[in-house]
């Protein structure tokens, strides 16, 4: 059951980025709604997606590849800095991105969406999950590269080569955040209408830079 | 610091808006008369019918120098926070962006937390404006999603071009000239949007240096004044086309795009015709992709014994309506339209904008009628109806008499005097004055007025 874990704190967190209108779902409901069609909203949400995939794919692969070479104690240390420094920024310095435009194709669709979780740190709040390196002396296979299930610890994930690490958690998250993505999206769309986001649309950014800078600290600790 | 749910007035859509609760302030922007030695202020009355102080001015801040005469202002932020592609929801909508037309200062003051008593917070002096964005003479500010738009008449040596600079919504720090190319572009007036079409328009009025001394009558005859309006790319900062209404259609001021950002159209108003002295509203649509534009109400003037009429007019014997102002409901059903010269104020039902029908008219002031209001029935009053503003829910009309500094004399040479009033509009078509609101102020001219909360031209929205 342990090695579930890490994938399930994959899929949540991809959901948690897909609740949050500035990630993409509100993009989706604003153009179904400019050209009066649900297809319009559909038509979003692949490159949304893939933008996001993208984003969170190089801070991962980042991370993996600096495992090979940084010194775990040395990995740790910049990896709580960035998370907590950016966090703290994001949360007094609150600027938002300074896109302009609803007539977007896909590609700009894919750009937006990089950059707007690019711009939130969501890569970022997924690195504690691919800090910790197998223990040396138990690698089982495949050296360096492979991660092993360490007994007392839930966030690792097992036995998995880099690369494949990569795709898997890449789509693992990227399900999560689209899933919801869709059905909050569809929701709105059909059901609920824009009026919700008076009432609904928390400051999730605040949330979403103190979890950056928890994990932040949790690094130091794991 | 952010706020943890989105600033309450601001509405995903047009539709929401109008369901917003009536206003209780509005502000309204003061400037000195000649000869006065005042500052300009920032007024604050009471609209709260409710109120035993309804209809008054019950606060005021002054500006820290002389001679800014201020005109046009808005927000800090707007319900276009909420437009999909740059969220930023959890700003506050606290600030009024308050530019000097003839100064080039610009001012920030906080409407909170005491909307009696607003506070001058920043000051953002000329120079600083001639520095980053190379223009002068800042005038309309419109709240965009992603950054505070400011129009600017002219260059800081007082020619052209004018056009657009940009202002951080948190810092209020300028952050330049908006245009990247801007074709043939040189007049400037003023500007707004179709969001929804990634499309900015702007109009033409002159540049500094031909209307700070008075409308030149040479220029006039001339045809020289603005006659154009201009499509603009929003994302990519481009002119796109120039929609030309002909010579003769001299000042091409107020836009009114229709609030629905599904629909690409908008109205634009046209001070004086030289072929007769009549005042027009021009439709602008889009058709196949490019921009088109149709006269769809013509004003003509009124006759008038040249005894009762400025140097100026004297030789025309009638009184040109002169549309100054023009504003859209929410719901994009009404167009109201003043005419500074004769002093009527119209409604038009604009349900199908390509034929607007004439559903109300009131009429105050004039520069040969001089119609009381019904509040003073024997006093006549100078000045016409001009910068209006329409309630969110599109019940209440207000508006002021004062056109322009230098204008005014020339159209009112025995004085313009100031005052603001309040119509009542049925939302099936006709509109009424509130006998009980008519405020007069002996030692300030009052020009545009914002709500409370927002206003129908305060906003901008995303979702239809």
């Amino acid at each position: 059951m342990n090695g579930l874990w890490p994938w399930l704190t994959l899929f949540g967190l991809g959901a948690f980025h897909g609740i949050n209108p500035a990630m993409g779902w509100l993009f989706a409901v604003g153009l179904g709604l400019q050209e009066q069609k649900r297809a319009a909203v559909l038509r979003a949400l692949p490159p949304i997606a893939l933008g996001h995939a993208l984003s969170i794919g190089i801070i991962i692969a980042a991370v993996l590849l600096a495992r090979i070479s940084v010194p775990p104690f040395a990995l740790k240390i910049v990896a709580a800095a960035i998370l907590f420094a950016f966090g703290l920024y994001r949360l007094f310095r609150s600027r938002h991105p300074n896109w302009v435009g609803m007539r977007v194709g896909f590609g700009d669709l894919t750009l937006w969406s990089f950059v707007m979780a690019s711009a939130h740190g969501a890569g970022l709040m997924l690195i504690p999950l691919f800090l910790k390196s197998p223990p040396q002396t138990l690698a089982p296979q495949g050296g360096a590269m492979a991660v092993h299930m360490h007994p007392t610890h839930g966030l690792e994930f097992a036995s998995f080569s880099a690369p494949s690490l990569l795709i898997s958690a890449i789509a693992v998250h990227t399900l999560g955040y689209l899933l919801v993505t869709a059905v909050v999206a569809i929701l709105v769309y059909e059901r609920l209408g824009v009026g919700i986001l008076r009432r609904a649309w928390f400051n999730v950014d605040v949330f979403w830079m103190l979890a950056l800078m928890i994990a932040g600290l949790f690094i130091l600790f794991l | 610091m952010p706020l943890l749910k989105p600033d309450p007035t601001f509405y995903p859509s047009p539709r929401l808006a109008m369901q917003a609760p009536p206003e209780k302030h509005a502000f309204v922007a003061a400037l000195n008369s000649p000869g006065s030695e005042l500052n300009d202020a920032l007024l604050v009355v009471d609209v709260d019918p409710e109120s035993s102080t309804y209809g008054q001015r019950v606060g005021e801040v002054k500006m820290p120098e002389f001679g800014d005469e201020l005109h046009h202002f808005g927000w800090n932020a707007c319900s276009s926070a909420l437009c999909p592609y740059a969220p930023h929801p959890h700003v506050e909508r606290r600030y009024l962006v308050v530019p000097g037309l003839r100064s080039s200062r610009m001012h920030i003051i906080d409407t909170k937390p005491n909307p009696r008593r607003p506070k001058v917070v920043k000051v953002i002096e000329p120079e600083e404006i001639f520095a980053r964005s190379n223009y002068s003479r800042p005038h309309t500010i419109h709240c965009g999603p992603e950054a505070i738009y400011v129009s600017a008449l002219g260059a800081p040596n007082g020619d052209g071009p004018g056009g657009i600079f940009m202002l951080d919504c948190e810092t209020f720090d300028i952050l330049g000239q908006w245009e990247m190319n801007r074709g043939p572009q040189f007049l400037h007036y003023d500007f707004w949007w179709h969001l929804g079409f990634d499309t900015l328009l702007t109009s033409e009025w002159g540049t500094p240096n031909m209307i700070e001394s008075g409308l030149q009558p040479d220029l006039l005859l001339g045809g020289k004044y603005g006659h154009q309006m201009h499509i603009w790319d929003l994302r990519r900062r481009r002119h796109v086309q120039a929609l030309d209404l002909g010579n003769e259609q001299q000042m091409v001021l107020e836009m009114r795009p229709a609030h629905n950002p599904t629909k690409a159209y908008g109205f634009v108003g046209v001070v004086v015709s030289l072929k007769d002295l009549s005042a027009s509203i021009w439709l602008w649509h889009r058709n196949n992709g490019t921009w088109d534009l149709k006269k769809v109400i013509e004003i003509p003037a009124e006759p008038a014994d040249a005894t009762n009429l400025p140097p100026m007019l004297k030789d025309f014997k009638a009184v040109p309506p002169l549309v100054s102002d023009i504003n859209l409901s929410l719901d994009d059903k009404f167009l109201y339209v003043s005419c500074w010269g004769t002093g009527e104020f119209l409604q038009y039902d604009v349900s199908d904008p390509f034929s607007p029908k004439k559903t109300g008219s009131v009429r105050i002031g004039g520069i040969a009628n001089r119609t009381p209001h019904p509040k003073n029935p024997k006093q006549p009053l100078a000045g016409g109806p001009q910068m209006v503003e329409v309630s969110r829910d599109g019940k209440r009309i207000y508006f002021t008499n004062s056109l322009y500094a230098a204008w005014d004399e020339q159209f009112y040479p025995d004085g313009v005097g100031s005052w603001m009033v309040k119509l009542d509009a049925d939302q099936e078509g006709g509109i009424t004055f509130d006998e009980r609101f008519l405020l007069e102020s002996s030692d300030y001219r009052v020009h545009q007025i914002r709500l409370e909360g927002g206003d129908s031209s305060s906003d901008s929205f995303c979702f239809p």
